[in-house]
């Protein structure tokens, strides 16, 4: 197995990375560096695009903590991803509040578009498929949360285009893709309206 | 209505500048030094009498949790956490607060901190608000440089530190004793309580953990008064809240309103109303999906706030409403809604990690009706067993939307179970 940029065996922080993960530490006081073991997975799998074996044990030497404190961390959160994934990690929030707003309709989508099931990679390495719980975002639901970005105020058609933009490399701009001022009332704000509660 | 003038999130929907040139403009950082040279005692005294209960769910008053923290230093440093781990499904509050209006927060951070004599503000941020944690670091950058926060701040004495931790997928961190184990660096498994976190929190320091809302209107109620606060909403449910409308209504929206406005208004006046009209409500979760839904009856009369909902056997908790309207299968909303809590245990406690699992397998056939009507009782009674008997209220989190449905929509349940065995027996 090997991750997109750099090898599943080895693993060190590039020197930008390095000077980062040092600002890391230095926001928790002297002692408690093991603060410091969530940001560095992070930082860790941006730079290689998962979290290996050779990541959790460079993250533990970093921090001088054993390397089961950094696996125990790694299997507990969702966010770690264990095994190599897609350019495009698609997550898709399936909880009640977009679920009645027709998450249905995205899971559909997302599947016959991929030919992908949930935590299935396609071959090209372009796609991953991710079930998610609540995303946070209900009032703009339903969600799909394309790597950092949510895509919001989805439909079985936006869904479709979304997709097919990603699949020709281009990843449209995120937020809303209705006609509404993010979580503002769609057909104009009910509140907000007078000119001094303005700037 | 709340009036545009006493809305206290200017900046909601992002229209405007989110830096602190316009936080400015919009009065944030407006005599913060002022404030804080009024004392500790004052400013703690002015949040008790405004009425503020935290934002985050439980409605704890926050000027009492305030003065819990210890007032003599015992040489440990004392902390400010701020809760941002915001993931009760149907809640997406924070969210804006974050994105929209970040000097809000890192102001009150400020404020509270210097209200507790705490020394530093952790802002655990849940890892999917990746954008949202761009923008307030940045709000962070700008008030480190322009003298807000860190030494001396704000020119009133005080050194504060505000730093921004972010989470990485894991509802439980939401509950304040397992977001400070996960600020330390470890699982998100909460902790027995006492001692409680004023006395042993974060580094077995003396630590406040605050909701997101709860820290964002507080430099507004010290600069306009406790009075002008506590002006909105019924006696013990004061002040103005920011309410999610998610689900079937035809436009949803999160919204700033008074407390204590009713359900019906607050749906019909942002909301656009419920899809097909009022008559066309079935039931409502109003508080978030921990707190039990609401048949249409109880809809049409009941006010927004912690009381009203806690008498109708329900709760404000994040003043997420989310609307279910007559197509809706409820069995099915809140068997999802089980699958969410099973998924979301941390495996601490044998009646959560067993009873979340065992919950979501009968939920999924119940929804299909592959039950037996006596189930339903069972299903009520293992309930009870797991709420009020884990170390958090996760258990009890998990609990409540099952009660909820079965206290008023079990003839619906019973419906589905008898119809399936009618139809397994014609075939």
């Amino acid at each position: 197995m090997s991750g997109r940029a750099g090898s599943a065996e080895s693993f060190a922080f590039t020197a930008d990375n390095l000077k980062a993960a040092k600002a890391v530490v230095a926001k928790y006081p002297e002692g408690r560096q093991q603060s410091a073991v969530m940001p560095l997975l992070d930082l860790a799998q941006r730079q290689l695009g998962w979290t290996s074996p050779a990541v959790i044990e460079y993250v533990a030497d970093f921090l001088d903590l054993p390397a089961i404190r950094v696996w125990e961390v790694v299997s507990f959160y969702t966010m770690y991803y264990r095994e190599p994934v897609g350019r495009y990690r698609l997550h898709v929030c399936t909880t009640t509040p977009c679920w009645l707003r027709g998450s249905d309709d995205v899971v559909r989508v997302c599947k016959e578009k991929t030919g992908l099931d949930f935590g299935e990679t396609d071959e090209k390495g372009l796609f991953t498929l991710l079930e998610v719980e609540c995303l946070g975002a209900c009032v703009n639901a339903p969600i799909l949360q394309v790597n950092d970005d949510y895509y919001e105020d989805l439909d079985a058609d936006r869904t479709a285009a979304l997709l097919d933009a990603l699949a020709e490399g281009r990843q449209p701009s995120h937020g809303t893709l209705a006609e509404r001022l993010n979580s503002a009332p769609e057909g104009g704000k009910t509140t907000l309206l007078e000119a001094d509660a303005r700037c | 209505m709340l009036s545009d003038r006493d809305r206290i999130f200017t900046n909601l929907y992002g229209e405007h500048d989110w830096t602190l040139k316009g936080a400015r403009a919009r009065g944030d950082w407006d005599g913060t030094a002022d404030l804080i040279a009024k004392g500790r005692e004052w400013l703690v005294e002015e949040v008790k009498s405004s009425g503020l209960r935290g934002r985050g769910g439980a409605g704890f008053p926050t000027g009492l949790k305030w003065s819990f923290m210890p007032k003599e230093s015992d040489e440990r440093p004392a902390y400010l956490v701020v809760n941002a781990d915001e993931g009760e499904p149907g809640t997406c509050k924070d969210r804006d607060m974050m994105r929209w209006d970040p000097h809000k927060l890192v102001e009150g951070c400020l404020l509270a901190c210097a209200a507790m004599g705490a020394g530093a503000a952790y802002i655990y941020v849940r890892g999917e608000f990746y954008n949202e944690a761009r923008h307030l670091q940045h709000a962070i950058d700008e008030a480190y440089e322009a003298g807000l926060i860190g030494r001396n701040a704000c020119g009133s004495g005080i050194d504060c530190d505000v730093f921004l931790h972010r989470g990485a997928g894991a509802y439980i961190c939401g509950e304040e004793t397992a977001l400070i184990e996960s600020l330390e660096g470890k699982k998100g498994q909460p902790r027995l309580k006492p001692p409680f976190p004023a006395m042993a929190g974060l580094y077995g320091c003396p630590t406040t953990v605050n909701n997101v809302e709860t820290i964002a209107v507080a430099p507004t109620i010290l600069r306009r008064g406790a009075s002008w606060f506590s002006g909105f909403g019924r006696s013990n449910n004061t002040g103005t809240k920011v309410f999610c409308i998610s689900g079937h209504v035809n436009r949803p929206c999160n919204v700033e309103e008074a407390m204590s406005i009713p359900m019906k208004e607050l749906i019909e006046k942002h909301a656009g109303g419920v899809r097909g009209g009022w008559d066309n409500l079935k039931a409502v979760i109003p508080g978030g999906s921990s707190t039990p839904i609401l048949p249409k009856s109880i809809c049409d009369e009941v006010l927004m706030d912690f009381d009203a909902l806690r008498d109708a056997q329900s709760g404000l908790g994040t003043a997420a409403v989310i609307v279910m309207d007559k197509s809706t299968d409820v069995v099915r909303a809140i068997a999802r809604l089980a699958r969410f809590y099973a998924h979301e245990s941390c495996g601490q406690c044998t009646p959560c990690r067993e009873g979340t699992g065992w919950m979501m397998r009968v939920m999924d056939r119940m929804a299909s009706g592959r039950a037996r009507v006596e189930e339903i009782d069972m299903l009520l009674d293992v309930s009870k067993e797991i709420e009020g008997h884990t170390i958090c209220a996760h258990g009890d989190g998990s609990a409540w939307p099952i009660q909820g449905l079965i206290r008023h929509f079990r003839h619906e349940m019973e419906e589905r179970i008898l119809s399936y065995r009618s139809r397994a027996a014609a075939a």
